[in-house]
């Protein structure tokens, strides 16, 4: 087929030049699993995940990356369904919007803790697109739902040459920007299970600006009651932003469930929160103001966690 | 280097266009069908400028691939006034003068349309979030609030 005339750079003699935009490269609506997975076995580095697009055209744009082919995943077999069972908790297709997660009924009664992170991600209308898949599988340290998958025990559920396969979101992770998929293999959905009884969560970003900036410091904290700790209490607590993944902060959480809680005690994870972070200086800040909004949001979120516990025990 | 054939409704009319695979939604809707008051601001989803309605939703039209709106129904700008009458927040972007150089405002307007279909009394909150996605260098934001507010008190 031709080229539309306003988009041929090759024919100087077309005076409407368009803007500086994406490079070349094909789109491929796939329709089927196994058709994704041969495509990138295929392709290898060639061939690029399209979801809502908002990380990948990005790099894309700036020429960071330049895939031959970008595999439009979006219309797979239930890739923008959410479902719910009381029993086994929420699947969430990956290719599920923000947006539809957010307004979705179960997530809102459910789960608020994933709707807070989504809500903290860029603009409305970016939301519209960006997926939660995607913000794992871009697998950024600023993801700002990571923290809430780790604290929420999610996992993610893929489809590969081989398979399905399982994976904790903790173990999703491999270092910045790289997540641990095989060659082949996609993210289909994201299950998270029911949380503890009682539990009450929160994430708290830190950006240089209300809006839609990526995070200093995200701090996710999920407390529930447990009479098994010593503390009748449990919290887990994730970080965005300050190691080269998204991590859990298991030094604080063991001393929130082995001491009695109290403000001293929320006093002495908060630090062990802050040790447990590696972050680097960029231009959103630097390591040592990134060290002590650690300690800070960590400390404000579990105060607004223990304070909700208190209010619904 | 593949070109698709798409079919699309914008501002409610049909329209068949060929687009090659790396054409945005926004070069297609400003330079294939010269609708230029979608205005490309920073073309990465910074600044909102380039806001449409997707399938009744707003996105940032300049991360989103031409192809992808196969079948989708698009409204633009220039889709907002019905038979001549300007919509109510165009109206009321006019008197309380919501407007200054005017780049942000197609993108603005697009965004608020969306917000009071779906919540036809923000408070003040609501409208801030809603816009946080898009930029205006001019007009400080407080007059375009305020447009907003009276468009949803007008009913909106
Ligand atoms: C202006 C702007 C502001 C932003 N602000 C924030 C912010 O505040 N917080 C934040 O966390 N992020 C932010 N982001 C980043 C981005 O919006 C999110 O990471 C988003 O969730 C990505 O989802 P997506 O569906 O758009 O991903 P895509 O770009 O479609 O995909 C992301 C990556 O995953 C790969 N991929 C896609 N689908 C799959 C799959 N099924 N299996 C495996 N790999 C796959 C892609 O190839 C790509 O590398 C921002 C981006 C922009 C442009
Ligand atoms: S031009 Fe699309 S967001 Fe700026
Ligand atoms: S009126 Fe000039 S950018 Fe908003």
């Amino acid at each position: 087929m031709p080229m539309p005339a306003a988009l041929d750079r090759e024919n100087p003699s077309v005076l409407v030049m368009p803007g500086p935009g994406l490079p070349a490269f094909d789109y491929v609506r796939a329709s089927k699993p196994d058709e994704v997975c041969d495509l990138l076995l295929q392709h290898g580095d060639n061939a690029r995940l399209l979801m809502g697009g908002t990380d990948i055209l990005v790099l894309m744009r700036d020429g960071v990356l330049a895939p031959k082919i970008l595999i439009d995943v979006k219309h797979l077999p239930g890739m923008t369904t959410i479902s719910f069972d009381p029993a086994g908790g929420l699947r969430l297709g990956a290719a599920v919007s923000m947006n539809t997660m957010t307004a979705h009924p179960a997530v809102k009664q459910h789960y608020p803790l994933l709707a807070e992170a989504a809500q903290a991600v860029a603009s409305y209308q970016l939301r519209t697109r960006a997926t939660m898949g995607g913000n794992l599988c871009n697998a950024s340290p600023a993801a700002d739902t990571a923290p809430a998958a780790l604290v929420l025990n999610a996992r993610c559920v893929t489809w590969g040459p081989d398979g399905e396969r399982i994976i904790p979101v903790g173990a999703f992770f491999r270092g910045p920007k790289q997540n641990v998929l095989m060659p082949g293999e996609f993210l289909a959905f994201i299950d998270v299970p029911i949380p503890p009884p009682g539990w009450v969560g929160r994430y708290i970003k830190l950006g240089r600006n209300a809006g839609g900036d990526l995070a200093i410091v995200g701090v996710a904290v999920l407390g529930y009651p447990d009479a098994n700790a010593a503390s009748g209490c449990r919290f887990r607590i994730a970080l965005a932003s300050v190691a080269p993944t998204p991590i859990r902060v298991p030094e604080a959480e063991a001393i929130l469930a082995n001491m009695p809680i109290t403000g001293e005690t929320l006093e002495r994870a908060a630090p062990a929160a802050q040790a447990a972070a590696r972050p680097i200086d960029d231009l959103r800040g630097s390591a040592r103001y990134r060290k002590a909004m650690t300690r800070n949001l960590t400390r404000r979120a579990l105060d607004d966690v223990w304070a909700g516990l208190r209010k619904e025990g | 280097m593949a070109a698709h054939q798409i079919t699309f409704t914008i501002n409610g009319g049909q329209e068949t266009a060929l687009v090659t695979s790396h054409t945005t939604l926004l070069s297609l809707i400003r330079e294939q069908l010269g609708l230029t008051g979608t205005k490309n601001g920073c073309a990465t989803g910074e600044c909102g400028a380039c806001t449409v309605l997707l399938n009744g939703e707003p996105v940032n039209a300049c991360m989103v691939l031409a192809v992808e709106v196969d079948g989708a129904e698009i409204v633009t700008v220039e889709g907002l006034a019905q038979d001549g009458q300007l919509d109510v927040l165009q109206q009321m972007f006019v008197e309380h003068t919501g407007t200054q150089c005017g780049f942000c405002t197609p993108g603005v307007l697009i965004m608020a349309r969306a917000l009071l279909d779906r919540n036809p009394n923000p408070s003040d909150d609501e409208i801030k979030d809603a816009l946080r996605g898009n930029l205006c260098r001019c007009t400080g934001y407080v007059r375009i609030i305020e447009a907003v507010k009276a468009a949803a008190k007008a009913g909106g």
